[in-house]
């Protein structure tokens, strides 16, 4: 049996719900994520994702439907939802704009020291975050966290939640609004958090490249429900249908399946560069007259 | 804590009669409400004006519930002086709990007071519900040109508010995302003493005035990018006019005021 984590089940959410401004932004949604695994949640804006994500850690109750944390529903009487927000670490798009503290370090303290961790332990677990994310503790625990680069800043506020040494640690959209240089630092952090640390994540993306590149399962929501579930390479075989809702598929997943259709028999299921590299290298090769043997030199 | 609860600028589009009015019938005519509230004595009074100001919210097809609403944020202010009113005054007891008297004449000021001040904020918030911000203060500053003469920044005064208006959504929104990002890190807002829940707000306020003042500088950015610098001279696309429809409400509401404060 697999340990799952988080289970959403038949989740119905409306926001201002009995005004005339009522508005569904869930309708049954059943989702479950596994220990370990990196899962990614696509969708257009307004599809329900940043609503979903609300609900794996209590900050939004469901009108119906079950949550549960670890086996156990959230909602039950007794349960501490200080406890579940622990468990499940929540960064919001742009996190950066929820730092307060005059110090990074005391900002990173805070979600340690709400959970009750004494001095020495909020001190280990500062200096952990910190260490996970790549800040320098002693260059930059005493400057004051408004005064660093937006890419810093992002990962004073991802170390913030990183502190509270959560189990599962959920990211809507941490690229946002990023440079291509800090997006891909903070995509290398988010790989190495999974592989070297074992997070489990649920990264919330607009980027198909990269949610083809890291994710292991992707999650597609249309119109407040689930309406694909798979690998990506399983889910970017429906173009046609991701095009529909707004979304799409990698460039190179598109450029592949035109020339498939021009009747050039490459593969139609690649989803990254590299892979598309290797394919089309030795067709391009025996094209120009040169050996396979001299592929991947 | 339910940050939506607040009605004050949230305009609820609608094409009746009341939607249609010139913003400045409506804000004169809430005025007028106003002033008869604050004259009027008698509880048929002001069963009259409330007839008149639901009357007015029927018309406008604006729900009743989102005017009520408004008075949510009001509520302990209403409770206090009800109660105080209650107990305080001098007049024959009623009841009493403990030392405590409750009196007639308290009881009816207090019901009094309440009435009044519900209505108030029903009147106003009529208004504010059926115009769209724009409108409001495009009549707003129409209506202060007049005292320009002495010295009035009119039209200062209505772009303010107008800004004013159309940042109380962002801000909700703002801070309802902020609270929502400190409480996934352990913070608690609801629970321990005044002095626990006033240090509980500073993670919320610190972000909420940065991100009001980095607002605030790229609004003022965007407006000068096209070439605002003030009032002088500038011109309207939608330039107010008083209509048969307004002179009818104007007419009929005033009279249906003087007669109120006059006769009950």
């Amino acid at each position: 049996m697999s340990d799952t984590i988080i289970q959403v089940r038949n989740v119905y959410y409306t926001y201002m719900r009995g005004t005339p401004l009522a508005r569904q932004a869930l309708a049954g949604v059943n989702v479950s994520i596994e220990r370990g695994e990196l899962v990614a949640i696509i969708g257009r804006t307004g599809s329900g994702k940043s609503t979903l994500i609300q609900h794996f850690n209590g900050l939004l109750k469901p009108d119906s439907g079950t949550v549960a944390v670890g086996g156990r529903d959230i909602w039950r009487k007794g349960v501490v939802l200080r406890d579940i927000r622990r468990k499940v670490g929540l960064v919001f798009q742009y996190p950066e704009h929820q730092l307060f503290e005059e110090t990074v370090a005391a900002d990173i303290a805070f979600a340690p020291r709400n959970l009750g961790m004494s001095e020495t332990e909020v001190d280990e677990a500062v200096r952990e975050a910190m260490r996970v994310v790549d800040l320098d503790y002693d260059a930059l625990c005493d400057r004051s966290p408004f005064e660093l680069s937006g890419g810093q800043k992002r990962r004073v506020a991802i170390a913030g939640v990183l502190a509270m040494r959560p189990e599962v640690l959920v990211l809507d959209e941490p690229t946002a609004g990023m440079d291509p240089r800090g997006r891909e630092e903070v995509l290398a952090e988010i790989r190495q958090l999974h592989e070297t640390h074992g997070y489990t994540i649920v990264l919330v993306s607009h980027s198909m490249e990269d949610v083809a590149r890291f994710a292991e399962r992707l999650i597609v929501m249309d119109g407040g429900a689930v309406v694909m579930e798979g690998s990506p390479r399983e889910v970017f075989r429906n173009r046609d249908d991701l095009v529909r809702m707004g979304l799409g598929v990698p460039q190179v997943t598109g450029l592949m399946a035109e020339l498939a259709a021009r009747g050039l028999p490459y593969a139609e299921d690649v989803i990254t560069v590299e892979e598309a590299m290797h394919t089309l290298l030795p067709a391009l090769l025996r094209v120009s007259g040169r050996g396979e043997g001299e592929v991947g030199a | 804590m339910n940050l939506s609860s607040v009605a004050i600028g949230q305009y609820m589009p609608g094409e009746s009669l009341v939607h249609r009015l010139d913003p400045r019938t409506k804000i004169m005519l809430s005025l007028v409400v106003v002033v008869a509230l604050f004259i009027v004595k008698s509880a048929w009074a002001y069963a009259a004006l409330g007839a008149l100001i639901i009357g007015t919210v029927m018309a406008s097809r604006v729900p009743l519930k989102m005017v009520l609403r408004g008075l949510r944020p009001l509520l302990f202010v209403m409770v206090l002086t009800f109660g105080l009113h209650l107990f305080m005054d001098p007049g024959e007891p009623i009841f009493r709990i403990g030392k405590i008297v409750a009196t007639d004449k308290g009881l009816a000021q207090g019901l009094i007071t309440v009435a009044r001040l519900s209505l108030l904020i029903m009147a106003t918030s009529t208004v504010t519900l059926t115009t769209s911000p724009i409108a409001f203060t495009d009549g707003l500053e129409s209506l202060l040109k007049p005292l320009s003469f002495v010295g009035v920044p009119a039209h200062e005064l209505a772009m303010m508010m107008t800004i004013a208006l159309r940042f109380i959504p962002t801000l909700l929104e703002e801070t309802d995302k902020i609270m929502k990002a400190q409480m996934a890190r352990g913070a608690d807002f609801e629970t321990g003493n005044i002095a626990k829940r006033a240090r509980a707000m500073i993670p919320i306020l610190v972000p909420l005035f940065v991100s009001a003042f980095r607002r605030a500088d790229e609004l003022a950015m965007a407006m000068e990018a096209r070439c605002y610098r003030g009032g002088q001279g500038r011109t309207r696309l939608r330039q107010l006019r008083l209509g048969t429809l307004d002179m009818a409400a104007l007419a009929l509401v005033i009279a249906y005021a003087v007669t109120v404060v006059a006769v009950l």
